[in-house]
């Protein structure tokens, strides 16, 4: 199958899993709900003031996480790399079980205080991240990995300092936010997550090329023309808002972010002006998937889609590695 | 091939630290344009380091280097890449980029951020690939590559970046004597007749260096000695070098003679 044939296998297979999501569900919808947007009967409402939007959120939180990989995974020249793993999304879950825990609801500027704190705690564990290439020009890309992953140790342990001082209640709330689901995300969180994503988004888009001399090395890149500091400066920020945007509209859902690339790269190749929109599509497409098969799977009871991403996932992704 | 006008490098009394360890100290230098200049020394001599200073890569703590009379820190960094290509030892390649890619990665300082390639920069990038003889590798992938095939996409890749000036560090280190002449040829013909500014790190005694028009000795971070070939391929010079035993024999490149490491005899 040639590329251009591949590529559209992906988006007709992602526009399919998009219509299809929102009329499977433990209540059947009839077509025509489809055609009445603004209609006041319960198939209509059930559509498009819970379906759709969530349907929305789990495309822009996959196509958010899967980006977000694809970034890592060349900036730190590893395929494990990803925002989840280095620190990332357990930076902005701290945030948020901290917000929580605290107990606080204030808005600002239209956001719930835990957008602001998984955004925060997003930006605190890149920028500590950041430091470290800072502090250290000549650090290699393992020690920044090394400086992530216990990023996500401590983010992780001050997270389970929280919930083991929590009451039972309170606790187990943080448990089933940190297992990731989008059981909450109706039209105001689509709403709250989207500029985060979209910017995110767009502002990777434009450095793809960078991205692919980034995988050669720091070095090279450099001697190429990229200016690297500002470069990756530039791509952590904006992961890292685009992460924090994701996380505290669906909790940290993980895999989806790690697997979305490499199973791009497999279909498409290395190159990242193709690969970056397609992980977005991909990411998009699988993590809908995903939350369809978590609100039917046990239905009428939901599971958290975290359970479902590697469920699924990690089989596929064995069978495309060992068909290589 | 069409002839460069070349550029030109000066070094002035170069000291650079990377940490608390000072690896150069007071180097100067000097290449005319299109000039191949073979820079030798022991192990952690400072050798590489030497090259990634030229090419803007370090901080220099002291002194200067100029391209064309222009200091390497006032150009911008992709406007550096047009004219300085820098050939890395042959480390692990980028997994999955085909050569083609590889070789295209080299248009990067001259590609807007949103318009792909042009016609002209696919031109560059096919005759970066028939000059190093690797066209016909064009569709395969860089892990499937042999180490002397690797070394000339990488020098592929450089001249795709249009620039004068080329630095390869090892070029020849790790290939087979087949190869290794392939490379020379190749260098030779860059230099000799495409008019590149050469500057290559080596431990090629009777290959690069001889064919080289100018070897800069580095021991400890200082030069030890900046000659002719002729002056240098000499048992004492060589001895002062490397802390090791030469002897010269006759019949190398160029009427030198070949030198050869004299085993228990200093």
């Amino acid at each position: 199958m040639s590329r251009g044939a591949r590529v559209a296998l992906l988006v007709v297979g992602a526009a399919a899993v998009l219509v299809a999501a929102p009329l499977i569900g433990p209540i059947p919808l009839p077509l025509r709900a489809l055609a009445d947007p603004l209609g006041s009967d319960a198939a209509a409402r059930i559509l498009w003031q819970i379906r759709v939007p969530r349907v929305v959120a789990g495309f822009l939180g996959g196509a958010g996480l899967a980006v977000g990989g694809a970034v890592f995974q060349a900036v730190f020249r590893n395929p494990l790399a990803t925002p989840y793993i280095l620190g990332v999304a357990a930076g902005a879950s701290f945030g948020v079980a901290a917000v929580a825990r605290i107990g606080a609801g204030v808005a600002l500027l239209g956001l719930g205080l835990s957008s602001w704190a998984a955004l925060a705690g997003a930006l605190l564990a890149v920028a500590i991240v950041w430091m470290v290439t800072r502090l250290r020009p000549e650090a290699s890309t393992s020690t920044l990995l090394l400086a992530g992953v216990s990023l996500n140790f401590f983010f992780s342990s001050l997270i389970l300092f929280l919930q083991y001082t929590a009451s039972f209640a309170d606790a187990y709330r943080v448990l089933r936010w940190l297992m990731g689901g989008l059981g909450g995300a109706d039209l105001s969180a689509v709403l709250q997550m989207a500029p985060f994503v979209v910017v995110g988004i767009a502002v990777v888009l434009a450095f793809g090329r960078e991205l692919d001399l980034l995988t050669t090395g720091a070095e090279l890149a450099a001697s190429r023309g990229v200016a690297v500091a500002r470069t990756r400066t530039v791509l952590f920020v904006a992961t890292s808002i685009m992460i924090g945007g994701v996380v505290a509209a669906c909790g940290p859902i993980g895999f989806v972010g790690m697997v979305s690339p490499h199973i791009c790269r497999l279909l498409l190749g290395p190159g990242h002006r193709l690969l970056l929109p397609a992980s977005a599509v991909f990411g998009g497409a699988f993590l809908v998937l995903c939350d369809t098969a978590a609100r039917i799977a046990v239905a009428p009871a939901e599971l958290p889609v975290g359970v479902i991403t590697a469920f699924l996932g990690a089989p596929f992704f064995l069978w495309l590695l060992l068909r290589k | 091939m069409g002839t460069l006008s070349g550029s030109r490098i000066e070094v002035r009394d170069l000291g650079v630290r990377l940490g608390e360890a000072e690896i150069l100290a007071g180097v100067g230098l000097s290449v005319a344009a299109g000039e191949l200049l073979a820079v030798i020394g022991p192990n952690g001599a400072g050798k590489s380091t030497l090259l990634r200073a030229i090419d803007g890569l370090l901080p220099v703590r002291h002194g200067s280097i100029a391209i064309d009379g222009r200091p390497v820190s006032d150009y911008r960094r992709r406007e550096l890449a047009r004219v300085v290509s820098f050939v890395p030892q042959s480390g692990a390649p980028a997994d999955g980029y085909t050569v083609r890619a590889f070789v295209e990665m080299g248009r990067y300082p001259h590609l807007p951020t949103w318009s792909g390639l042009t016609s002209d920069d696919r031109r560059v990038v096919d005759e970066a690939l028939e000059l190093t003889e690797t066209g016909h590798l064009a569709a395969r992938a860089l892990t499937t590559l042999s180490g002397g095939e690797r070394q000339r996409v990488s020098i592929a890749a450089a001249l795709a970046q249009g620039g004068s000036i080329l630095l390869l560090d090892e070029p020849t280190s790790f290939l087979d004597v087949r190869h290794q002449v392939q490379v020379l040829e190749l260098l030779g013909r860059l230099h000799r007749d495409g008019g590149y500014t050469v500057v290559a790190v080596t431990h090629d005694l009777n290959g690069l260096v001889a064919d080289a028009d100018s070897v800069l000795g580095l021991v400890g971070g200082r030069v030890a000695c900046s000659a002719r070939p002729a002056e240098v391929l000499d048992a004492e010079v060589l001895a002062g070098i490397f802390s090791s035993g030469f002897r010269l024999l006759p019949g190398g490149r160029h009427g030198l003679p070949v030198v050869v490491p004299a085993r228990g005899e200093r």
